[in-house]
């Protein structure tokens, strides 16, 4: 035992958990989550869609090699970043708001650590039993019996493991085909280290890191911590009801029971009765698991349950808990929602109002322009031109000035350009004012280049300058 | 510090620290964190017997992989010129008029002759080829010994009136200080002036052009049209190599001017040649 004469060791053991089945509201409310999420993961790369010839018809692919993203009707390119940075500001901004509302939420129902640890420990339980046979198990002696459950159990992790990484690097390539190069063998090492990895990663976190994980190694909770307040909805025990605790026959007032129920299915192993703590996750498996012994011993559900610690003072004094809405509509809630909100709306107005024709202008100015031996004063522009089709397209480009300026194209006798399919063509452009025009003589004359589909006969237009003699001086 | 207490609410013990009142509990690590902690300190002793990690005194240990940045950096040039051979034994041999034709080899060209003329041209001509006084800009439509690729290339690979390469073209213009008077010379530059509508000395004219047709239009042809055939230069167009001024032209007339570019061949190979004759053809000058 630890005292002062025998200090506690600087290292403690894995102290080993065994959640205990629990049914109820929330964990149906899991299971339903846990399928969708994980069917979203496991499908998603395998819904086709089809974009034509050019393009491929993965629904949602990131295309690193090619330096594209995929998303249904929507493709980005490399200069398109900022939608994924806002997609991931928003997704901040959410996880705030969720927190703040309403605790841990994104730990207890959504992060993948929760999800494949519950898929793992079902899996757990179904081979080796529940709670007691697997505590059974766990101190029995490793003779055949055992080592038959634990590889078992073992293999089907594995298994999980390894479509789990698998699933991954589907997302990044066209998925009916990579699936046959990975079992003939035929795929790019890259793939094979990359499920490896994952794999590796999977079985480890979900059978056996669990808890661990997020105690010692995710960062999250350590800044949910600020993002809640008295006001966040968290799962909570209603210690004013339940103590003093104890058998009813031994004469205790308490609601709580102490059957340990809550403490048993707990997956982080903690006992909720000691209040809010770092490692609890609100799963909510302990209000399940609360509520049915409430159920059965004839008292009110909800000792523990989903509360705001302001309302403790209210309930002690014997009155009731404000509403759910009035602890969630508070000022910072509402300003996570607006900025959320803002952002979200910024990028869909950005994401309507996308040019299909896109063009940058970037001036020559090394030198600031040239004099041809007719006298004329010459500037040149690269001009990128993005096609966002599958189909190849023909350009007409062109310019407008106050002045009078000509258009000549490098490599062309022409003013149009074929951009192929889905690329970019960075074509070079000549400007040229006639000897002694003003143009030619002004320091500076703005001008407008535009770029018109020959075919469909969309057009878009960037401005810039055209540099004279005077630029010089 | 205080002595360390046992904490009943935690059940962990304190470490004794206290500020202001608050203590700090003395929570133990979990054990694998610390077998972590191990694990990184074998893998970095494993790590830097495999790869270069000791100093020593001139040099560090090779570690037993053999590895060296060096080496990889070598590895990747191979592996990039072996890629590029097929497109460079291609770009040696074509013939140079048709290179427009084949995209991928014209491509290949501009952006292999971008890197030749940054490391080999750039120091006269300029980073953006815009030359200098002296040092023919590339970007204008003017050129002495002719603007199409294949002149473009023979220039590169020649050289201009150079003494290393017998296929060199050469031509050297006489320094007429010593055959005319200044007044003369004076003419002249007036004469030159008007040619391409610069302003001048009207009153020299007649002069002028009587000692231009004596003097000057056997290399710069009677109307001062120049001949590409000797590298003379237009003279009734707008660019000027070393300038139009009075003083710079009466310089050029008494001096001469005796402008020299290297061969480059074969300090280039033929693909580069090549290469690099087709980026200063694309620069918007060439014929």
């Amino acid at each position: 035992m630890n005292n002062a004469e025998n200090p506690p060791s600087l290292y403690a053991a894995q102290e080993p958990i065994f959640p205990r089945k629990v049914s109820g509201f929330f964990r149906t409310f899991k299971w339903w989550i846990m399928a969708v999420t994980l069917g979203i993961y496991y499908l998603t790369p395998w819904i086709r869609w089809d974009r034509g010839p050019n393009l491929p018809d993965q629904a949602v692919l990131i295309d690193l090699a090619g330096r594209r993203f995929y998303f249904f009707w929507i493709e980005i390119w490399p200069h398109e970043f900022y939608f994924v940075a806002g997609l991931l500001i928003m997704a901040g901004l959410g996880l705030f708001l969720f927190t703040s509302a309403l605790g841990r939420v994104w730990c207890g129902y959504t992060c993948p650590q929760t999800v494949w640890t519950d898929l793992f420990i079902l899996v757990e339980r179904w081979i080796e039993g529940d709670r007691n046979a697997r505590v059974r198990l766990w101190r029995a002696k490793w003779d055949a019996h055992k080592w038959r459950l634990r590889i078992t159990k073992w293999l089907v992790w594995l298994l999980i493991a390894i479509a789990t990484g698998g699933a991954w690097v589907f997302y990044f390539t066209d998925a009916p085909q990579l699936a046959v190069d990975l079992v003939t063998l035929n795929a790019h090492p890259v793939a094979y280290a990359t499920i490896g990895a994952l794999t590796a990663t999977t079985f480890v976190f979900g059978g056996f890191m669990r808890e661990q994980v997020c105690i010692y190694m995710c960062p999250w909770p350590r800044i949910q911590g600020a993002m809640m307040d008295e006001d966040t909805i968290t799962v909570g025990y209603r210690e004013w009801r339940g103590e003093p605790r104890g058998k009813k026959h031994e004469g205790t007032t308490g609601d709580c029971i102490d059957c340990m129920a809550c403490v048993n299915v707990c997956p982080m192993g903690i006992d909720i009765r000691d209040g809010q703590q770092m490692e609890c996750i609100t799963c909510a498996l302990c209000i399940d698991a609360c509520d049915d012994i409430m159920n059965k011993i004839g008292k009110e559900r909800g000792l523990i349950d989903y509360l705001a610690l302001s309302d403790e003072p209210l309930e002690r004094g014997g009155g009731k808990a404000k509403p759910v809405w009035k602890h969630i509509l508070r000022p910072r809630t509402l300003v996570y929602t607006f900025l959320w909100s803002t952002i979200g709306l910024g990028l869909l107005f950005a994401l309507f109002i996308r040019a299909e024709i896109d063009m940058t202008v970037s001036p020559v100015r090394n030198p600031t322009y040239v004099t041809m031996s007719d006298g004329s004063i010459r500037n040149a522009y690269d001009i990128r031109l993005r096609n966002k089709h599958g189909d190849d397209r023909e350009f007409h480009m062109s310019l407008t000035s106050e002045e009078v300026l000509i258009i000549d194209l490098e490599g062309t006798d022409l003013v149009n350009v074929v951009v192929p399919a889905n690329e970019t063509k960075l074509q070079r452009v000549y400007v040229t004012a006639r000897r002694g025009d003003p143009s030619a003589t002004a320091a500076r004359t703005d001008l407008r280049f535009w770029v018109e589909d020959v075919v469909s006969g969309e057009r878009a237009h960037t401005n810039t300058v055209f540099n004279g003699k005077a630029a010089d001086q | 510090m205080d002595e360390p207490r046992y904490d009943e609410a935690t059940k962990t013990y304190t470490t004794g620290h206290s500020y202001d009142g608050i203590e700090e509990l003395n929570t133990p690590l979990p054990r694998w964190w610390l077998w972590s902690l191990y694990a990184t300190i074998v893998w970095a002793v494993i790590y830097s017997i495999a790869y270069p990690a000791w100093p020593l005194v001139s040099t560090a240990t090779a570690g037993f992989l053999g590895y060296s940045t060096r080496a990889e950096v070598a590895a990747e040039i191979a592996r990039v010129e072996e890629a590029n051979s097929e497109l460079n034994t291609q770009l040696a041999a074509i013939e140079l008029t048709t290179l427009k034709d084949n995209e991928t080899l014209h491509q290949f060209a501009v952006s292999a002759g971008a890197s030749v003329f940054a490391n080999n041209c750039s120091q006269c001509h300029g980073s953006g080829a815009a030359g200098a006084v002296g040092y023919p800009n590339l970007l204008d439509d003017d050129w002495l010994w002719g603007g199409d690729i294949e002149a473009i290339a023979l220039t590169v690979r020649h050289g201009i009136r150079n003494e290393q390469d017998e296929d060199a073209r050469y031509s050297e213009m006489p320094a007429f200080g010593e055959q005319l008077e200044k007044d003369e010379i004076a003419a002249l530059v007036a004469y030159v002036q008007s040619l391409s509508g610069l302003d001048h000395d009207t009153a020299l004219i007649e002069q002028g052009a009587e000692l231009f047709a004596d003097n000057c239009t056997a290399c710069h042809g009677d109307e001062g049209m120049g001949d590409r055939d000797q590298g003379a230069p237009n003279l009734t167009d707008s660019v000027w190599l070393y300038g139009s001024s009075d003083e710079v032209l009466t310089e050029t007339i008494a001096n001469s001017r005796f402008g020299v570019m290297p061969p480059w061949s074969p300090r280039l190979s033929d693909a580069q040649v090549n290469a690099v004759a087709a980026y200063v053809h694309q620069k918007g000058g060439g014929e």
